[in-house]
């Protein structure tokens, strides 16, 4: 837990992320990412062999499972959801072209 | 329209109650709409100076104030905030009100629904004001993260509000409405409420429903209120509370009269003090008034001892990992496709993707996005991940042993007062320190209630902060009452 970040890091997470940076603003990441981590390094110290992980503390596990009816419910207004895209026709949503070539 | 205690170059102004406000408009003495109007007055006048709303909702407010005046003509019975002034911090939407959520990806966006903590409150008879500034995304400790410039501490308007709810928090200190509600995913509503010398609640996990919460971190998330007194505060929990079928971590437990719990003596409490939030670090003025905090109580007839919270010193590291992730997960919708900013010049898809959100996010965002992809990615997810949520089960476990021997812990809010602007806007990692106090009982899912306890020599207001175990808001609220009413100095 205590790996250096390196540009090339910084890089590959950007794209993971579709996040595209400046050169300013990856070495500015990298400086960060890389002091934020040893930070985090602390948590070597705590032994947690056994430990299960804890994913969120409400006691509720299974929402869905429960027997519940299953009945469809109006969901919001379509027009309204449209009307909120950057572009759309009405109906789908338009976007720049898919396929790169 | 309140009690003044106002000097120059301060904002200050204490919001009367919300029983006393309730009182005369039932009784015919005052009308909903001058209330409203009056507030607006008041916003119009001191938002340049302290830019706590980003939007107001007049029409939607007036509305409202005429239902509850007619209704209060007619005789009927009102309910809870019947014409209260209540501001929405701009995470929560509202149906047609621009929703930001202090971001410039948002621009534009007005969603077509509403938060059910906004629909509860106005079918409580509260009129909505407007929308209240707070850091991009919720992500920030002092307000300075949002796209639309700082909000200043009406206390010091050279001094951040805290954050990421650091607008809630101002808005009720300079009465720019009678409460608020805000959003803690490690601190954001007890921090900025303990800097701006307000009350605000941590509700337990799954206590207030998240839906139309625009998501930060999923299983930190919570929704509570601001108000200027205890009971104010657990007035509003009460009405924001309870089950909804629209959010699956919903607690289906029965929600308390926490206005009338909080009535109730401490006496009899026993109390929790936890070694680790005294340790370095602390301010010496801020320990000085949490001790005057801790005596009062005594004296209040509540038994006070040490206990120890030795994983505390996790907490910062393990929420940040945990948080991250959680965000780089949900901000992944924020895409240019669906609401919001699309950039203009994009060939394709991919790069509208990229343009969109480099555009759009700012720099705090894009740090905490990149830290959590990162801390996700192949290789690295054992290592800091799953990591952090076993540390996490440790915290949880560890506040659960205590509260079996105590009824609430007792712990500053924040380990120093309100700082000035700009005095931690370049450390990314000394403004996540200050979230030491806070982030722990985000991890754990436990509730709490910061109260005003006293103040540094200069003015600043410091906070109590009252840990109970999950469901307990009564008994944090039964604390935090005994400490208001010590006017504590």
């Amino acid at each position: 837990m205590t790996a250096k970040v390196t540009v090339q890091d910084v890089e590959r997470v950007a794209e993971l992320a579709h996040l595209e940076l400046t050169p300013d603003e990856t070495g500015r990441m990298l400086k960060d990412l890389n002091a934020i981590l040893d930070y985090v390094a602390e948590l070597n110290q705590v032994d947690c062999a056994g430990v299960e992980p804890l994913a969120q503390v409400g006691e509720l596990s299974n929402v869905t499972g429960e027997p519940r009816p299953d009945h469809p419910e109006p969901s919001l207004d379509r027009a309204a959801v449209m009307a909120e895209a950057p572009e759309s026709n009405g109906a789908f949503f338009k976007v720049p072209k898919v396929i790169e070539r | 329209m309140a009690s003044e205690t106002k000097h120059a170059g301060n904002f200050v102004e204490k919001p009367r109650t919300i029983a006393a406000l309730r009182e005369e408009i039932a009784a015919g003495r005052a009308k909903a709409a001058d209330l409203a109007a009056g507030y607006y007055q008041r916003i119009e006048q001191i938002n340049p100076q302290l830019n706590v709303y980003l939007s107001l909702s007049k029409e939607r407010a007036l509305e409202q104030a005429q239902r509850v005046d007619a209704m209060a003509a007619k005789g009927d019975p009102l309910p809870a905030l019947a014409g209260i002034p209540v501001g929405i911090k701009d995470v929560l939407v509202m149906k047609g009100a621009p929703a930001t959520a202090g971001s410039k990806i948002l621009q534009g966006y007005h969603p077509p629904y509403d938060a059910t903590a906004v629909a509860r409150l106005e079918a409580a008879g509260a009129v909505l004001l407007g929308k209240i500034n707070c850091d991009e995304f919720a992500m920030g400790s002092s307000n300075e993260n949002s796209a639309y410039g700082p909000v200043r501490n009406p206390v010091d308007p050279e001094r951040v509000p805290g954050g990421s709810s650091g607008g809630s928090a101002a808005a009720v200190a300079a009465n720019m409405a009678v409460a608020t509600l805000g959003s803690d995913t490690g601190g954001s509503i007890r921090q900025p409420a303990s800097f701006c010398g307000v009350v605000g609640v941590l509700p337990t996990y799954g206590r207030v429903s998240r839906y139309g919460l625009i998501a930060f971190g999923s299983s930190l998330d919570r929704v509570g209120p601001f108000a200027a007194n205890v009971r104010d505060a657990a007035t509003l929990l009460h009405v924001i509370a309870g089950h909804d079928a629209k959010d699956a971590t919903s607690s289906p437990a029965p929600v308390e009269d926490y206005a009338a719990e909080s009535d109730k003596p401490a006496a009899g409490l026993r109390l929790g003090v936890p070694a680790e939030y005294f340790a370095e670090g602390l301010d010496p003025e801020v320990r000085a008034a949490i001790e005057k905090g801790i005596d009062a109580l005594k004296a209040a007839g509540c038994e006070v001892k040490p206990i120890s919270l030795p994983h505390t010193k996790y907490a910062v590291p393990t929420y940040y990992l945990i948080a991250t992730a959680e965000a780089s997960a949900n901000l992944a919708r924020f895409d240019g496709v669906r609401y919001g900013y699309r950039s203009p010049q994009s060939a394709t898809l991919s790069e509208m993707y990229r343009h969109s959100r480099d555009e759009g996010f700012g720099a705090e965002v894009k740090r905490r996005i990149l830290l959590g992809t990162y801390a996700l990615s192949a290789g690295y997810y054992d290592a800091y991940y799953r990591k952090a949520q076993q540390v996490r089960r440790l915290l949880a476990e560890e506040f659960l042993r205590a509260f079996a021997e105590v009824d609430a812990i007792l712990t500053p809010t924040s380990p120093v007062p309100a700082f000035k602007l700009g005095e931690k806007a370049d450390d990314p990692l000394a403004m996540y320190l200050a979230d030491i106090y806070t982030v722990t009982a985000s991890l754990a899912g436990i509730c709490g209630v910061t109260v005003p306890c006293g103040a540094t020599a200069s003015g600043l207001p410091v906070g109590m902060q009252v840990l109970a175990r999950p469901l307990g808001e009564s008994t944090a609220f039964r604390v935090a009452r005994a400490v208001e009413s010590a006017g504590i100095r």
